[in-house]
């Protein structure tokens, strides 16, 4: 139940900040300037932070999604949903502890 | 010998056909997100783990990206499956939780619009994109020719 709440709450998320992100991309065809702009938001500290939990959204959303693939094609998915919850989890701890600490160290190491 | 037919039920529900938009969408969800995992986490990788990760992103890194075909396909296959599964997902949420017709007309007009002028902006960016439109370019594609 909970997974099934997070995965609607990131998955809404991101597809808000796509919106973001195309439009600051597209700051390219105006000037290297104005996209220069528009990414230096992105090197900002709080921003820096913020996308941690970007990058944190994007990890419970791809590899729960993955769950729910195994969970409705694998025929052994429904028996070991609780284990696949699990590894979702330790996946993403897994992946996340070394983005933190090298994300951090390039938002607040320059 | 097997059953030859099936007797027919006393309801006239129609089953098939009306399901089939809704199944492949729940289908396409599956699909597109297989590839996401890969697009977007390939993405994030490149951009955010190797190197100086978010300082290294600049006008330069962009064009020195985009030089490359592949990550023009690369970057459009995300940006499409990542805006129409988005789009879709958020479909599915308006219909659980908007009740009244007049309200979920509204919200999915506006998604199907949105969704639509970024699909078709971010798929321009990437199809237009000019490493030197700045004249007075100091990159290494715009000196040497």
């Amino acid at each position: 139940m909970w997974s099934w709440v997070a995965h609607r709450i990131t998955g809404v998320t991101l597809f808000f900040f796509l919106f973001a992100h195309v439009i600051d991309t597209a700051m390219v065809r105006v000037s290297p300037e104005a996209y220069n702009v528009a990414v230096e938001t992105y090197k900002n500290p709080i921003v820096g932070l913020m996308e941690v939990g970007l990058v944190g959204a994007v990890l419970f959303h791809a590899f729960n999604g993955i769950r729910i693939i195994l969970v409705d094609f694998w025929w052994k998915g429904p028996r070991y949903q609780r284990q696949l919850t699990w590894g979702v989890l330790g996946i993403f701890v897994v992946l996340m502890v070394p983005f933190v600490i090298r994300h951090l160290s390039n938002v607040f190491g320059h | 010998m097997s059953l030859t037919s099936i007797p027919k039920p006393r309801s006239t529900y129609k089953a098939g056909r009306s399901n089939n938009f809704e199944m492949n969408s729940w289908l396409f969800m599956r699909g597109s997100g297989l590839l996401l995992v890969v697009l977007v986490i390939g993405h994030l990788f490149v951009n955010l783990w190797q190197g100086d990760g978010i300082q290294q992103i600049d006008f330069a890194f962009v064009a020195g990206k985009w030089a490359s075909p592949f990550w023009q396909i690369w970057d459009l296959a995300m940006l499409w499956l990542a805006m129409l599964h988005g789009m879709n997902g958020l479909r599915t949420i308006i219909n659980d939780y908007a009740s009244r017709g007049g309200t979920k007309f509204t919200l999915k007009t506006l998604l199907y619009f949105a969704t639509f002028v970024t699909v078709v902006l971010g798929t321009l960016v990437i199809f237009t994109f000019d490493p030197c439109i700045d004249p007075a370019s100091t990159l290494e594609v715009c000196t040497n020719r």
